[in-house]
């Protein structure tokens, strides 16, 4: 750590995992630099929300390291796996909100059970994280009564009002219209910004990902076979990267045959 | 044959260890778990207010039922005015804690196994888990701790509309007189009788409601079963085995007290 | 709110409860529960069949105690029955003690007649005038069978 110039805020070494015996992740190497915007893209089943899970040690690895703000992070030991959960959020593709309580409620929870601050104090950080994410006026509403979007919107409220040094994103625009997408990488772009926390994303949504984050990696069958900056990977020549990148340009080819030999 | 015998019996012996861990470690999580009084409230909400109307209307006519069996039984040996001592016994020690806990188990338990099993579906347990919450804590601890208050508040609420039940079968219908009737509940019912009662009212709380919840907060264990019908299986669990249990564990603890 | 409206059905059901359960420990769990200060004596009788631990002890029909335990007198067969009484009733030594039945075939409890001795019993002291209990099945095979014999149906120890 010390040699290195760039202070990572996740840095991942050699991650396995498996399951019933089936490779999922083969020897991931990745290191997150702190305060940026980092977005992993892969084709579907690379193994890209399991590699997010395990960071967020929903699912335990079967082997390798991760290290948290240079330290290692023993997910056997509760101690660290809390002061871990507590200074790392997790925004579910499914948003994972609690439809019984209200957006309010849902976003004061992790404070209520995670601190010891005062009901009012509670009330007044959960409002201000309502207001920055445009929702307050649904305060009293329940989930399901919301938006898609709204709710997207929510769960990211929820996911800062703690505070977090890290937030890791597991598909936050998976089935969005393409201007909803847009909105999401800004609404991230914009509370990154504001709060300076580091963001995770996982996506298959390419040339959003590629404007909204400060560095690129691609994820192809459980290992990671690029990474740079979003003008390395526009740039790069390898296989995968462009096969996935000029996906369009394919379909057109593919298409192009089809014709013909409709013709 | 006997590979399939081993492997169910390995899993009973798994599947009761884990359901003790489950429930050992949901209390060891009621020292840590914040703002507890407020959701034990709710808890007791859950399970108390809301299933009060079916405890009332079972107790009743758990009541009634047992006045006039019992009436008819007792006039063959001309031995009426024992009606008194043969309702109160039976709701005291068996039919109150037994029947409270069984309604408890339809009404409250099947609802936990069901709001449990939904949360673990759309993964709002596993984002407690991300936030650093305790979800044994938050999700399981308050309702343990409302079933051992509710139980015996109940079975209490139970006994007592029982009694009313049999004296109106009893005496109003049947024609007992209504002063030996209640002067022989209060000469049958002894302290030890109530000890036995609100120690299975407890008893069967704390067991029917954590097997409920580690029903629920389970029912992603099953790997056949997936989705909606993953819930609908596991409040189904929920249901049954807490009934067993609740019946087994009236016969181990009737034996010790008789 | 909704939160305070939540509370108080909470505290209804709560002391409706709470309610419940005082009725039953106080009203009715005790009704058969000793008030006060109490001591032991003993018994014997020939048969003590039917007679259980927690059987009422009567005196003039009123409750005065109640049976603390029974055991054998492997010396001449008999039966042992302790009685916890109240401190207040002082019985003499010459008091009577008869096991007698609520109804035909309803709870068998201790009857105690009082005697007209001067002095009274001590704690542990023993009531030798027992009468055992009447042995109902015996009595009903000698009316079918045959004629009833009371003075033999009723059996008196010494």
């Amino acid at each position: 750590m010390g040699t290195s110039s760039q202070k990572f805020a996740i840095q991942v070494e050699g991650l396995h995992k498996a399951f019933n015996g089936k490779p999922v992740l083969t020897g991931v190497d990745l290191g997150v630099p702190s305060g940026s915007i980092f977005t992993v893209v892969g084709p579907s089943g690379a193994g890209k929300s399991v590699f997010l899970k395990c960071l967020a040690n929903i699912i335990p690895p079967d082997a390798g390291r991760i290290l948290f703000d240079g330290s290692e992070l023993a997910f056997g030991d509760r101690v660290s796996q809390l002061e871990f959960r507590r200074r790392c959020s997790f925004l579910f593709q499914s948003n994972a909100l609690f439809d019984s309580l209200t957006t309010l409620e849902n976003v004061a929870l992790p404070l209520e059970q995670t601190t010891s601050l005062p009901n009012k104090e509670i009330r007044k950080r959960s409002l201000e994280a309502l207001k920055q994410l445009e929702i307050d006026e649904y305060a009293g509403h329940y989930p399901a009564q919301l938006s898609g979007g709204m709710q997207k919107r929510l769960a990211l409220a929820r996911a800062i009002v703690t505070q977090p040094e890290l937030v890791l994103f597991d598909e936050p625009t998976a089935g969005l219209d393409p201007l909803r997408r847009n909105a999401v990488f800004a609404m991230i772009a914009k509370y990154q910004r504001q709060f300076g926390f580091t963001a995770l994303i996982v996506t298959h949504d390419v040339p959003e990902a590629l404007v909204a984050s400060d560095r690129v990696a691609l994820l192809n069958q459980g290992r990671i076979c690029f990474e740079g900056t979003p003008a390395e990977f526009s740039a790069s020549t390898h296989s995968v990267v462009s096969d996935f990148r000029d996906s369009a340009a394919a379909l057109q080819r593919e298409l192009a045959v089809i014709r013909t030999a409709d013709a | 044959m006997f590979y399939w015998f081993g492997r169910q019996t390995l899993q009973v012996i798994f599947g009761i260890g884990d359901y003790s861990l489950f429930t050992v470690k949901a209390f060891c999580a009621l020292a840590k778990s914040k703002r507890l009084v407020r959701r034990i409230v709710s808890a007791v909400h859950e399970q108390g207010t809301v299933c009060l109307p079916v405890i009332l209307i079972v107790g009743l006519f758990t009541g009634l039922v047992l006045g006039l069996q019992g009436y008819h039984v007792l006039s063959r040996f001309g031995s009426q005015g024992l009606l008194g001592t043969l309702v109160s016994l039976s709701l005291v020690r068996e039919m109150g804690p037994v029947l409270a806990a069984l309604m408890l188990i339809g009404q409250a338990g099947s609802a936990l196994a069901a709001e449990l099993g939904i949360q673990r579906n759309t993964e709002q347990i596993v984002a407690l888990e991300t936030m650093g919450v305790n979800s044994h804590g938050y999700l399981v601890v308050p309702r343990l701790v409302a079933s051992l208050l509710v139980f015996p508040l109940q079975t209490a609420v139970f006994v007592v509309v029982g009694f009313w039940g049999g004296s109106l079968s009893g005496s109003l219908l049947l024609g007992v007189d209504s002063g030996v009737y209640w002067s022989a509940v209060q000469r049958a019912v002894e302290a030890q009788d109530m000890r036995e009662c609100f120690i299975k009212a407890a008893v069967f709380g704390v067991l029917s409601i954590s097997t409920c919840a580690y029903q629920g907060y389970h029912s992603d264990r099953n790997a056949s079963v997936m989705g909606a019908r993953a819930v609908s299986a596991s409040t189904t669990r929920a249901v049954v085995f807490s009934s067993i249990l609740v019946l087994v564990a009236d016969y181990i603890i009737s034996s010790f007290f008789v | 709110m909704k939160n305070t409206k939540l509370e108080l059905s909470v505290g209804i059901f709560v002391m409706l409860g709470i309610a419940a359960l005082a009725y039953l420990t106080i009203q009715v769990g005790t009704g058969s529960m000793l008030n006060g200060d109490t001591y032991l004596i003993e018994s014997r009788f020939a048969n003590a069949g039917g007679l259980h631990t927690g059987s009422t002890v009567l005196l003039a029909g009123v409750t005065v105690g109640r049976v603390e335990g029974i055991r054998m007198e492997p010396s001449d067969y008999s039966a042992i029955v302790t009685l916890r009484v109240l401190s207040t009733l002082r019985l003499p030594t010459d008091s009577m003690a008869s096991i007698k039945t609520t109804g035909l075939i309803g709870d068998k409890f201790i009857s105690l007649s009082p005697g007209a001795d001067d002095t009274y019993m001590a704690a542990g002291s023993r009531i030798t005038m027992t009468e055992s209990a009447v042995d109902i099945e015996s009595l009903i095979g000698k009316m079918a069978f045959g004629s009833v014999d009371k003075d033999k149906a009723q059996q008196e120890t010494k």
